[in-house]
């Protein structure tokens, strides 16, 4: 028997709202559009409820006490990292590190890395498109050691220039960081090239992917970089939780990062030795509900089906482009031919934040400044941009409520 | 709340046409003000004669609520005494924040009123009063590049 290859069954994106309970509201008096999912995404039922019954039934701390809730936590704890493995499709769930967010785990390569493995004169290369939280990290941790920074240039579209990072890699690059998709230009970048390229140069890779999981499938094993990173909030999850993987030997050639409680093995007054992966670099009692819940999100993405969660959300970008191409005040930012759910613009005579106000008294919510990507604006020589961004509850009618309340800011502003 | 009680016709009109908008040819006092979180940035240029500030000038890039402010604003303090204008800024920021009571015993804000919409919208609070806290920046001569973040 065959299996006929076919385009992936369309969402039923009504039912889809009905398990999202802060979608039914009105704001200043219409009904919320909420298209500001790049910075976070709502909360399905499933996950909501997730949490609920983890303070409500199983509530302990993991890893310590003997008592049965205590094991029920520290099941339902591991349990949520096997599904992070098997979402990243990792090799092994000790590679599987809980953070805060995309943040933290930069931080903690930057430093678990950075400050035991960097010499005066090496160098580590990111890209012109990076959110600030994949830059200051560096910078901090080159000021400290005498490394120095790269950067890899962007075209006027929003691509990277290849054959710049070509030129960039020398033996002196110890590692590259790049984001896999651009929070503020939508850009996905050709991350499995810039990884191949690096490890030809003996640097080590990692992938900020904060705006990637949400909307491809990810394999950090076909990917071959060396570390990713991701928050739970933008994939449907809770706040305040968020993954770091490493490649085993990669994670173990890192110093720690915090110290405190779960990362040791044993402490004495004079010397202290530190537990096994993935413990080591979980100092202190963790986000124990937000790990259990951001498993809930996981599985409901993957009932879903990544697969059509991205035609989706392709259908909604090209729409929302097209439409808002007809407004000539209307230009857009960030126009690279692989590009993910974000819809970048600004307009003649009406600064983001006005946009963004005379939207939002039409119910509509978008995100306005510069998304964290200040290097990002000065290179396009813009302070700002209005930015809608998809996910899966989104709809084309929706779509239509942004196109005319964009077309409400020409005519408030005058 | 209607947007038209924000973006009222004398805060449009001042956004399409600045007044006092460019760097003049003389200026004794003078400081740049910058909100990173929007990257508007404004410079305010006075002349300053004894405690009056007899002309004022601002030039820079900003929102609707930021030129308009920063408009009204030098067209409202021109030939003010430094006492007035420090005067007249508690009682437009109470105004902004929302404490429009105090205008009934305060100083004359005159058009400035217009800016009593903008206490509806916490975040364009420093919008509104970027050219102030430069202004004020300007007056002590504070060369450095003042923030409202």
């Amino acid at each position: 028997m065959t299996i006929a290859q076919s385009a992936p069954a369309p969402l039923d994106v009504d039912a889809i709202r009905q398990e999202f309970p802060i979608l039914h509201q009105d704001v200043r008096g219409k009904p919320l559009v909420y298209l500001d999912n790049a910075a976070t995404t709502q909360k399905p039922l499933a996950v909501i409820d997730r949490l609920t019954e983890y303070y409500t039934t199983i509530n302990a701390n993991v890893h310590r006490g003997v008592h049965t809730l205590s094991q029920k936590a520290t099941d339902a704890f591991e349990s949520a990292r096997e599904a992070v493995r098997s979402y990243l499709n990792a090799a092994d769930d000790r590679e599987v590190i809980f953070v805060r967010g995309t943040s933290e785990a930069i931080n903690l390569v930057a430093h678990g890395y950075g400050r035991s493995r960097l010499e005066p004169g090496d160098e580590i290369i990111i890209s012109a498109m990076e959110h600030h939280s994949n830059i200051v990290p560096w910078q901090m941790v080159c000021e400290e050691t005498g490394a120095k920074l790269r950067v890899i240039p962007m075209t006027d579209s929003g691509e990277l220039l290849l054959e710049e990072y070509a030129r960039l890699l020398t033996p002196r690059t110890r590692l590259v960081s790049v984001v896999y998709v651009s929070n503020s230009l939508g850009t996905v970048n050709p991350v499995r090239e810039i990884t191949a390229m690096a490890h030809q140069a003996g640097a080590l890779v990692m992938l900020d992917g904060a705006q990637a999981v949400q909307h491809l499938p990810v394999d950090v094993q076909e990917l071959g970089c060396d570390f990713f990173a991701f928050s739970g909030h933008k994939l449907y999850g809770p706040t305040g939780i968020g993954v770091l993987w490493g490649r085993q030997e990669a994670l173990e050639e890192m110093a720690p990062y915090q110290g405190g409680g779960e990362m040791i093995r044993t402490v004495t007054f004079e010397k202290t030795t530190y537990n096994d992966l993935p413990h080591r670099f979980e100092a202190g009692t963790p986000d124990i509900a937000g790990v259990v819940a951001l498993e809930a999100a996981l599985e409901w993405v993957s009932a879903v089906g990544l697969d059509r969660i991205a035609a989706h959300e392709a259908d909604l970008v090209e729409y929302a482009t097209t439409s808002l191409s007809f407004n000539r005040r209307v230009q857009l930012i960030g126009e690279a031919k692989e590009r993910s759910s974000v819809v970048s613009f600004v307009m003649e005579a009406a600064h983001p934040h006005d946009i963004g106000t005379i939207l939002d008294s039409e119910g509509i919510a978008v995100r306005t400044g510069h998304h964290c990507t200040q290097p990002v604006m000065d290179r396009l020589g813009i302070a700002a941009t209005a930015r809608a961004s998809f996910a899966v509850y989104n709809t084309r009618d929706e779509v239509d409520a942004l196109v005319s309340g964009v077309n409400k800011v020409a005519e408030v502003l005058g | 709340m209607d947007l038209r009680e924000l973006y009222q016709d004398v805060i449009l009109d001042h956004n399409r046409n600045p007044q006092n908008f460019g760097k003049p040819d003389a200026s004794n006092r003078q400081a740049d003000g910058h909100n990173p979180l929007c990257g508007d940035k404004i410079t305010v240029y006075l002349t300053v004669e004894g405690d009056r500030v007899v002309d004022l000038h601002f030039d820079g890039v900003g929102c609707a609520i930021s030129t308009a402010s920063a408009s009204l604003m030098t067209e409202s303090l021109k030939g003010r005494s430094i006492g007035q204008i420090e005067e007249l800024f508690e009682v437009f920021h109470q105004l902004v924040m929302g404490n429009a009571d105090v205008m009934f015993d305060g100083p004359d804000l005159g058009k400035l009123v217009a800016f009593q919409g903008v206490s509806e919208y916490p975040m364009r609070v420093k919008c509104a009063t970027l050219c102030w806290h430069t202004l004020n920046a300007a007056i002590e001569s504070k060369q450095d590049t003042v923030t409202t973040e």
